[in-house]
Order: C-alpha cells, then sequence, then structure tokens
C-alpha cells in the first residue's frame, strides 16, 4: 500500500548490518538508540495492512497490523532494548548484531501476513539465534548449537512441508486461523512445525540444551522471542483446537518435574519457559475470548519476568563464572541488589499479588475453570505449585542463601554486574510490579475488550494460601532439594546417543571383529599348534627318530597354515568366523531337532 | 550495603522472623474461612468452600511434586556431569 510504511523489524536489521560502520566512540549510543527507535515505531503503528509486496505469483504481506500482532510486536520491542541494554558491556559487534537480527526477524514473523514472509522470518530466527549460543565458546557450546540448529532445521523443513502442501492444496497464501475440524496432512505439518517451536514435549529438549548454554545476554534474548513467537503462531492459525489442551497440561508440569532435578540455574529457568509457555498452549487450546487474552497477557508478561530472571542468573553467571547451585550459595552478602531483582522475577513468574503473572496467568487457569475443565484448571494450579518451587524458592535460596559452596575463586569474583545490568533489571523488575499492581495498563493493550477482575478478595485470598503453603513445603523437603552435581536426561539422550551409536558403529564393531578373529585363531590356532609342538619334542625325545620327524613335519605344515590364515585380510578372516560360525549354527540346529 | 545490613538484620532474628511467618499463616487461613472478609460465591467447584483447601492443596502438592520428581529422577534419569562427555 505505502511504500513509506517503515517495519519495526527493519529497524533492527538495517541496524544490525551498518553497525560495523559505527565509530566506537557512538557504539553505546547507537546500541541503545536502534532499538529504542523500534519499540517508538511500534508504539505509533497504525492498524492496517501495510508492506505487501507482489512477487512472481505470490504477495507478500510484511506489515499486516492488528490487535493480536501488536500486543506481541509491542513487548517484543520493548524486550529488544532492555535485553540490549543489559548486554552493553559485551565487546565487538557480533553478538549485538546476532541479537539485533533475531529480535528483528522475530517482529518479521509477528507482522507477517502470509506463510511465504512467516517462513522467511522463522528460519531467519533459528539461523541467527545460534550465533548466541556458539559465541559462548565453550566445547559444550558448540555442540549444543549444532543440535539447536538441526533440530530447528527439522521443525522448518516440517513447517515448509506443510506450507507448499497446505497451498498446493488450494489452501490460502494468507496466514490465518486453520480449519483443523477436517484435519489434513498438510495441517499437522504445520502444527508440528509451530510445536517444535514452543517446546511443546516431545520436541522440547532443544530449549533447556540450548539455553543453559548461550552466552548471558544472549540468553536473555533466546528466553523471549522463539517460544513467544510460536504461541502467536499458534494463536494464529490454531486458537480453539482442542488438542493443545492436554499438550499444555502436560508441558506446564513436565518442566516442573525437571526443574527439582536440575543443577544449573539457567537451564531451571529453561525448564520453566516450558512449563509457562505450555499455560500459554493450553489456554490457546482453550481459545475463548478470556482464553485468548490470558495467554496475550501471560505472553506479555512472561517475556518480562522470565528476561529478568535470564538477567539475574546470567548476572551471576558473568561476574563469578558459576551457574550450578552446587558451586555457589550464600552470595547475598556479595550480590544484594541482583538476588533482589531476581527474587522481583520469581515473585512475578510464580503470580503473587502485586506482581505480573498474577494479572495474567489467573486468566488462563479461570478460563479452563470457566469452560468446565476442571481437570485442567486444578493441574494448572499444581503447576503454580511447582512454579514458586523453583524459580521463587529454590533458585534465589541456593544461590544467594543456604550452604556457601563457593570456591574461593568463585566468592573473591562475586560482585554486583555492571551499572548497565543492573540498570536494564531495576527497569525490568519496575515493569513487572507496574504490570501486576496496574492491570488496566496490561488489559488495554489486549486483542478483545472484556471485563475481567483479577483482585477479587477470594482469588487473592486463594492465590496467597497456594503459595505460601508451597513455602512450607519448600522447607520440610529442603534436604531432598539439595543440590548435586548431576544431570538429567531428557529427550536429546536419543539424538545424543545416536550421533554417538553411529560413530560407534562406523568404528568399533569392525575393529572389535578383527581383534576378535586374530585372538580366535591365536587360541584355536597357535595354543594347539605348541601344545601339539611340546607334544611332537616328547615323542621325539622317547619314540624312534624316523616316525617322530614325520610328524614334526606335518605339525610344522599345519601350523604354517593356520599362520597364514592368521595374517589374512579383515575379509577373509571374516568370512572363515562366518563359515565356522555357519559350521556350528548347523551341528547345533542337527543336534535340537532331533 | 543498606539491604545486605537489613537482611542480616533478619537473619540475625531467625526465631521472631519465623513466629511472625506461622502468624501470617495462621491468619490467613482464618482470614479465608470467614466469608465476611473473602466471598467464594464465584468459587469454581465445591471443594474450594472448604476452609483451608488451597492451603492443603499448596503443602501437599508441593511436598508431592519433590518426592515425585525425585523418584522419576532415581529411576535412572540422573546421570553423572559427564555422561555425555565419555
Amino acid at each position: 500500500m505505502s511504500d513509506l510504511w517503515i517495519h519495526p523489524g527493519m529497524i533492527l536489521l538495517v541496524g544490525a548490518a551498518l553497525m560495523p560502520l559505527v565509530p566506537s566512540v557512538l557504539k553505546k549510543p547507537y546500541l541503545l538508540l536502534i532499538p529504542a527507535l523500534t519499540f517508538l515505531r511500534v508504539c505509533f503503528l497504525q492498524q492496517g495492512t501495510f508492506g505487501v509486496i507482489d512477487y512472481g505469483q505470490w504477495q507478500l504481506t510484511f506489515g499486516r497490523v492488528d490487535a493480536l500482532a501488536t500486543v506481541f510486536g509491542f513487548v517484543m520491542a520493548l524486550m529488544s532494548f532492555l535485553g540490549t541494554l543489559y548486554n552493553l558491556q559485551t565487546k565487538g559487534n557480533s553478538q549485538h548484531i546476532a541479537t539485533w537480527v533475531y529480535a528483528g526477524s522475530a517482529l518479521g514473523a509477528v507482522f507477517a501476513g502470509d506463510f511465504a514472509t512467516l517462513f522467511l522470518f522463522w528460519e531467519l530466527m533459528a539461523f541467527s539465534s545460534v550465533f548466541l549460543i556458539w559465541m559462548r565458546g565453550r566445547k559444550e557450546s558448540m555442540g549444543s548449537g549444532y543440535r539447536y540448529l538441526l533440530v530447528h532445521v527439522a521443525g522448518g523443513v516440517l513447517l515448509l512441508l506443510g506450507i507448499i502442501l497446505h497451498c498446493s492444496n488450494g489452501g490460502s497464501w494468507e496466514f490465518s486461523l486453520l480449519n483443523f475440524h477436517q484435519p489434513t496432512l498438510a495441517m499437522y505439518l504445520i502444527l508440528a512445525g509451530f510445536l517444535l517451536n514452543a517446546a511443546v514435549p516431545p520436541l522440547h529438549a532443544w530449549l533447556p540444551d540450548a539455553y543453559g548454554e548461550a552466552t548471558v545476554g544472549g540468553s536473555v534474548f533466546l528466553c523471549a522471542f522463539t517460544t513467544k513467537t510460536a504461541v502467536y503462531a499458534l494463536i494464529r492459525g490454531f486458537a480453539g483446537y482442542e488438542i493443545l489442551i492436554p499438550l499444555g497440561v502436560i508441558m506446564a508440569l513436565y518442566g516442573v518435574v525437571y526443574a527439582v532435578l536440575e543443577n544449573d540455574s539457567r537451564r531451571l529457568l529453561a525448564y520453566h519457559i516450558i512449563s509457562q509457555v505450555g499455560y500459554m498452549v493450553a489456554g490457546v487450546g482453550i481459545g475463548t475470548e478470556l482464553a485468548i487474552n490470558g495467554v496475550c497477557a501471560h505472553a506479555f508478561a512472561h517475556i518480562l519476568y522470565k528476561g529478568l530472571l535470564f538477567m539475574g542468573c546470567g548476572a551471576v553467571l558473568h561476574m563469578t563464572g558459576q551457574s550450578k547451585f552446587a558451586e555457589l550459595g550464600g552470595l547475598y552478602k556479595k550480590m544484594p541488589w541482583t538476588f533482589l531483582f531476581t527474587l522481583i522475577g520469581g515473585l512475578s513468574i510464580s503470580a503473587f499479588p502485586l506482581f505480573s503473572g498474577f494479572v495474567s496467568k489467573s486468566m488462563i487457569v479461570a478460563a479452563g475453570f470457566e469452560e468446565h475443565k476442571l481437570w485442567v484448571g486444578y493441574l494448572l494450579m499444581l503447576a503454580s505449585v511447582g512454579t514458586f518451587l523453583h524459580t521463587g524458592l529454590k533458585v534465589p535460596y541456593f544461590i544467594w542463601f543456604g550452604k556457601n559452596r563457593c570456591q574461593a575463586e568463585t566468592w573473591q569474583r562475586a560482585k554486583e554486574p555492571p551499572w548497565n545490568m543492573i540498570a536494564a533489571m531495576s527497569v525490568t523488575s519496575a515493569l513487572c510490579i507496574f504490570i501486576g499492581s496496574w492491570s488496566p495498563w496490561l488489559y488495554s493493550k489486549l486483542p478483545y475488550a472484556m471485563e475481567y477482575h483479577p483482585y477479587t478478595s477470594y482469588h487473592v485470598s486463594e492465590t496467597l494460601l497456594l503459595l505460601l503453603f508451597t513455602a512450607v513445603g519448600f522447607f520440610i523437603l529442603l534436604k531432598k532439594l539439595e543440590p548435586h552435581p548431576l544431570v538429567s536426561l531428557d529427550i536429546d539422550w536419543f539424538y545424543r546417543k545416536f550421533g554417538k551409536v553411529f560413530l560407534w558403529v562406523a568404528r568399533k564393531p569392525i575393529q572389535a571383529t578383527d581383534t576378535l578373529v586374530g585372538e580366535v585363531y591365536r587360541v584355536l590356532g597357535m595354543s594347539p599348534l605348541l601344545m601339539s609342538s611340546r607334544l611332537a619334542s616328547l615323542f621325539d625325545n622317547h619314540i624312534i627318530d624316523g616316525a617322530i620327524d614325520q610328524l614334526a613335519v606335518t605339525v610344522g605344515g599345519i601350523g604354517r597354515r593356520l599362520r597364514t590364515v592368521q595374517r589374512g585380510v579383515l575379509q577373509e578372516n571374516l568370512l572363515l568366523a562366518l563359515g565356522i560360525s555357519g559350521v556350528i549354527v548347523l551341528i547345533l540346529v542337527l543336534i535340537f531337532r532331533q | 550495603m543498606k539491604l545486605v545490613q537489613f537482611i542480616d538484620f533478619l537473619i540475625q532474628r531467625k526465631r521472631t522472623v519465623l513466629r511472625l511467618c506461622y502468624a501470617v499463616l495462621a491468619l490467613l487461613v482464618i482470614w479465608d474461612a470467614i466469608p465476611f472478609f473473602v466471598n467464594k460465591e464465584h468459587a469454581h467447584t465445591d471443594f474450594e468452600t472448604i476452609p483451608g483447601f488451597w492451603a492443603v492443596f499448596g503443602l501437599v502438592g508441593c511436598m508431592f511434586l519433590i518426592l515425585i520428581s525425585k523418584a522419576f529422577g532415581h529411576t535412572g534419569v540422573m546421570k553423572g556431569e559427564d555422561y555425555y562427555n565419555e
């Protein structure tokens, strides 16, 4: 429509492209300016359809701006700014470029109006975000990054296949609600692509693997965009698809169970992303106006409080070099403000009254109860218990209190992070409290107009009882939660082990067969040979020469023949082994048939 | 560093703080049980009108989650840290 329409994601993408040209004196202002411009652009977006480009037979729509896209775009742009502020001390351009391309393409996906544009940005997200994992620079992060990329490429292929099938069967290129009442293969493929990015079990293991291994600033970005873009895509394509309800509830509890076992603070938070996205997926499945509003509100609140939690644990990792509970503890003396901010994040995710989760999560739970899906309501309440147990209690307790497990070096390095990290955490904390305390601000941004009052006496009382008695349970079973240096196997075990099995098969059995065959001939060939030689010498000593000489010659001949066999190349040995085992099998069959 | 002093202040008075917490918990249960304060007309199910229902749910749910997860972890899911590096 209008050539002058500026895509908010484009500001970040162009900003990333120009970054190497910026002189180092202006680097920090530039890093803050571009995300700020992006955020302002989203704030002043007019609703409508913009940026339509005819490309061959396709019509690419880059700017479908409606209430749903705007609420996601708003919080993503806000998070780009906060994340960049947090990451400001990172030297060099590469990490900043990766984060901006990643955030810009997430905005691109959110405002995309057709499947082709969606797919384009979907892939760009995967290929830019993997650098945030690799740039950690550890040996493990290389592996994690490759696994992350492979899984997402596989998901992208599913999505692309689905899109092509969908459109070649007469479906529209426009990305809108799919007809899931008459499911087709195309629809299932598209759904699988979305569910993989939303980290729905069993397609979830990439998330803790990658987010626990990414750079400190990288995780703050990662936790905001990929899963929330997937939630947005699910709302667009599958709102009201009932199968998502049980999937979401399973997710919500799955993440909680693994969080109990987790020793690494950032992996624990990653498992809680799965849990929280579970609420959203279940809400999408419920699909009523209240539920969809709840999903949008929860995604909004989640991006901020989860970002805050990753900032807090990331600050500890940045300063001390440790993120494992078994290597931390008692840090409140060294990093009290980081503790306070992380606690605010923990209280927000746990939906404490006056914190952001309280006004967002309850809408999804209420929608479940209102649709008379009581099991959904109760199981999500149980997941809330688990959320407070870990993020509100376990994380702060074992990092900042509890037994001091720090090594001398860790303790010495620990102090408050640089000013920009503190600034990013304080602004995000303030937003979490503001959203929780003044709910109309968030509610006015939601796609449907509605009357919902989170602060009823019953809801406040219910939540306080639930959470405070969870704390009692935590302290009763505190010993059970003591951190141990262990890892928990998850679904990624299959593909991580498969790679090893593949290598193993390629190497080990062939070598082993060779060694085995050699050994067999040593035992079967040489030992009898030596024994018979000894016998021969006995004969030689005691029996008349002529006959004995002949025997020795014979034995020597057999020995030579066996030795040539033993020197034989692998194929020959294999063939002989096969032949021998064939004979043994034949004999056994003949014996057992009688 | 005033925040540290405040936390230390609380830790030094651990017994008092704990007593205060117990008192708050008890008061909350009582407050929740009085219909004048907490209107349970909009409760979704009958269970919820039982006094202290959510307190029991939170306590039992929390312990249940910890014990079940630990039991699950001990079925062979938890391995040494270098499990994948061997």
